[in-house]
């Protein structure tokens, strides 16, 4: 397949993303270069300093809401990308409503109380969508534990081991890495299903 | 009875079980778990309920944070 005819495939298609910070601003931006046609995308949180040791932000947009912040930043790179920004934390509530329309749903939230609330409702409630989840991705090294399995819609990436700690920080490479596993997996489901 | 646990063949002595007696069995102490059978979400309020049969194919999930 060429670059034009992937991109023609994935114009038409829209990726659901929970989180926008180490998994889901690196992903996010992945999928715009490759010209997905819209990004739904959710946080509640604003760009710190911290976060730019993985995240894609910059030094200037330290303070601003994570999910607008990410909307400049895919424009600035893929203006036709369609974005649709959501200020807000996500729940057993609201996830189904935000992401109904998703071909693809990305889970990119750091903590795992919040990664097994949202499998756990995308499984129960949309079980036709396919979900892609980072799991274990913290520390740096060991390239080769980074993998992807399946279980039904479920996509599991990530060494399922490495748990963030103040010993084992999460940084741009292995995150990075993981984010776009992500991305990866998502235009293989994609494109297959068209 | 025979299965598949995590994409591994496993071999269980014993004929019938829940989803959370396979769990305390393998000795899964992880508290945030994911479970499936045959690519099916079980709840973690169904997994005392939902027993596994010869060939099943069973992800137990261990969640971890990070992202």
């Amino acid at each position: 397949m060429t670059f034009q005819e992937i991109k023609k495939i994935l114009k038409k298609k829209t990726v659901g993303i929970a989180g926008a910070g180490g998994l889901g601003s690196n992903c996010a931006v992945a999928l715009a270069r490759v010209g997905i046609g819209k990004i739904i995308i959710a946080d509640f949180d604003y760009v710190r300093r911290k976060n730019l040791n993985r995240q894609y932000f910059f030094y200037e947009q330290i303070g601003q809401k994570k999910v607008f912040a990410i909307e400049d930043n895919i424009l600035f790179i893929n203006p036709s990308v369609k974005i649709k920004p959501h200020d807000l934390k996500l729940n057993t509530e609201n996830i189904p409503g935000i992401f109904k329309k998703c071909n693809v749903i990305i889970e990119a939230f750091d903590l795992a109380e919040m990664k097994q609330m949202i499998i756990e409702t995308v499984q129960t409630e949309m079980p036709d969508t396919p979900i892609i989840v980072g799991l274990g991705m913290a520390g740096w090294g060991n390239n080769n534990a980074l993998k992807t399995r399946q279980a039904g819609n479920l996509y599991i990436c990530g060494d399922e081991d490495k748990e963030v700690s103040d010993e084992l920080p999460p940084l741009a490479p292995r995150v990075g890495i993981v984010a776009h596993m992500q991305a990866n997996m998502a235009m293989e489901i994609l494109l297959k299903n068209n | 009875m025979n299965i598949i646990l995590n994409n591994r063949p496993e071999t269980l002595d014993i004929e019938q079980l829940t989803i959370q007696e396979l769990i305390e069995k393998k000795n899964f102490t992880f508290k945030l778990l994911v479970t499936k059978i045959n690519g099916k979400l079980v709840k973690k309020e169904n997994r005392t309920k939902t027993p596994i049969h010869e060939g099943d194919d069973v992800a137990v999930i261990h969640l971890i944070s990070g992202g």
